[in-house]
């Protein structure tokens, strides 16, 4: 059903854990099944220096989120912005077909935390 | 999926199907290939397998108390479902339209109903308390002079609760209303005795009790006309058309015998471990909610509410750990909501998504509970520390 990939990050998700002095954080929960993700960003001139996660889901959620963070971390804020749930599935290799909301969590929990950070600048 | 890796498999999803019996493959294999006429040929190679039907036939009615001539061979549990609701309401019509079922039953019950209902059927959906059991005042209450059926599992397939059936069917008689009763996870772990009980359908399903896939019966009580679900042959007496799935009705015939046979020991063996299983993660791991913890049971079925985490993603962790267990029910796991049972017992939305089902079987063993103790406190660990639900504890009590 999920691909070595989805297995790797949802066994051994990365970024996983809160931050205590985080400059923003951002919690997107999905309407569609209940799956929530709060995501807690370092930012350092523009750019997401530190960035971790925590997932309530299932494995397919989990593994979006876990990717996530890795995909953008290093990366502007507008970057992280134009992350979509597609290039989320797609670095799984692919979600089933009846997962694919989930990685819509992982994507929108960042812009989430990125909107509340550029807000918070304003 | 996983379970492949070097870990000792160990099955808990009985509910979900079982393997089937050796001796069970055995009384089979003669009708594949040589004892493979149609039985209802008149030649040699038909005469040669009708006898093995109605010896079938009457190892089913044995197991269940009743006559052979009042068993009806079908596919599935399912189907014996749909031809007990939609038989009854066809030749019924004069009498009524009115049909009374609870919230909690498997889908083959609930969506058939929906169905019925979309053509006008009236259809009474009883409540469950939080405990999951029904109010059996009420039911009596929801009885109309249109009421034609009433349609209460004997035991639920998610949560293991176990209905009065006894007590409907008392209920059912005064009144005169049939009492058809889907049975598929009671049948091999209960004693399910028709006169007793007093039903008057029931459905039972071969591969929940170590016959094969493919194979059913309906229990249909003399004096009870159905309308057939399928046409198109004189076969069961005109009451379920299609060639005889002969292999299949061969083996749900031995499960049967074999079931009666360990009655008395083997449901007496798995409510120990099934005991132990619960105790332990109680012990074990905190916040946790035993559904349906104060309800009679199946001597199998464990079903828990892990608070915090989801259902799936420990079901995948103990995958990988070689065990197979189930979250709710394995039909609707497309699904992302919870389980319609567990929302009819009133269990809060987020927690009823971390509902894990736990059901043992005639060979699991202490060593199995004692890997499945091992891996359990562990894994939910690990998914409440990734838990926005679960930061310092703050999630909501879970009982």
């Amino acid at each position: 059903m999920y691909s070595e990939k989805v297995l790797d990050h949802f066994t051994n998700p990365r970024n996983v854990g809160e931050m205590t002095n985080a400059d923003a954080t951002g919690e997107f929960g999905s309407s569609h099944c209940g799956d929530t993700i709060k995501v807690f960003l370092k930012v350092e001139d523009n750019v997401i220096q530190d960035i971790k996660f925590k997932t309530f889901g299932c494995a397919a959620a989990i593994a979006s989120s876990s990717i996530m963070t890795e995909m953008v971390r290093g990366k502007t804020l507008e970057d992280g912005l134009q992350l979509t749930n597609d290039m989320v599935a797609e670095a799984l290799d692919g979600l089933p077909p009846e997962k694919m909301h989930c990685s819509c969590l992982a994507a929108d929990g960042l812009h989430k935390a990125i909107q509340n950070y550029l807000n918070g600048q304003k | 999926m996983k379970g492949e890796r070097d870990v000792k498999r160990i099955y808990l999803d009985n509910n979900a199907t079982t393997a089937v019996r050796p001796e069970v493959l055995q009384g089979m294999l003669p009708f594949f290939c040589e004892a493979f006429g149609n039985p209802s040929s008149v030649h040699w190679a038909g005469s040669q397998v009708s006898p093995a039907i109605e010896k079938a036939r009457g190892q089913v009615a044995q197991l269940l108390n009743c006559q052979p001539t009042e068993i009806v061979f079908t596919a599935c549990g399912s189907e014996g479902d749909n031809f007990a609701l939609k038989g009854t309401v066809d030749v019924l019509r004069e009498k009524g339209n009115h049909i009374i079922t609870t919230a909690v039953e498997h889908p083959a019950v609930l969506d058939t109903c929906r169905f019925l209902e979309k053509k006008g059927v009236e259809i009474t959906y009883l409540p469950v308390d939080g405990e999951g059991r029904l109010d059996l005042d009420l039911l009596e209450r929801s009885i109309t002079p249109r009421t034609i059926l009433i349609s209460v599992m004997w035991a639920n397939n998610e949560t293991g609760v176990v209905f009065p059936i006894h007590e409907i069917g008392v209920v059912a008689r005064r009144h005169k209303v049939r009492f058809f009763c889907d049975a598929v996870q009671a049948v091999g772990r209960l004693p399910v005795d028709v006169q007793k009980a007093q039903v008057d359908l029931l459905s039972l399903s071969g591969h929940k009790i170590g016959a094969p896939k493919g194979v059913g019966a309906l229990f249909v009580r003399k004096g009870n006309p159905l309308t057939p679900l399928i046409h198109g042959g004189h076969q069961e007496r005109r009451r379920r058309a299609g060639t005889h799935n002969v292999p299949g009705i061969v083996g749900l015939g031995i499960a049967c015998q074999k079931a009666m046979d360990e009655l008395s020991f083997v449901p007496g063996r798995m409510e120990p471990l099934r005991e132990c299983l619960q105790s332990g993660l109680l012990t074990l791991v905190p916040e946790i909610k035993v559904n349906g913890a104060s309800a009679p049971r199946l001597p199998n079925t464990l079903n828990l509410c892990f608070a915090g985490i989801e259902g799936e993603a420990l079901l995948l962790h103990l995958d990988i750990a070689g065990i197979a267990a189930s979250s709710g029910s394995a039909c609707t796991s497309d699904d992302h909501g919870m389980s319609h049972v567990l929302e009819a017992m009133g269990v809060d939305p987020l927690l009823g998504q971390s509902s894990v089902r736990f059901s043992l079987g005639r060979d699991t063993v202490a060593e199995d509970i004692d890997r499945v103790l091992e891996v359990v406190p562990g894994v939910v660990q690990k998914l409440r520390d990734m838990s926005p639900f679960w930061e310092g504890r703050a999630c909501r009590r879970a009982s």
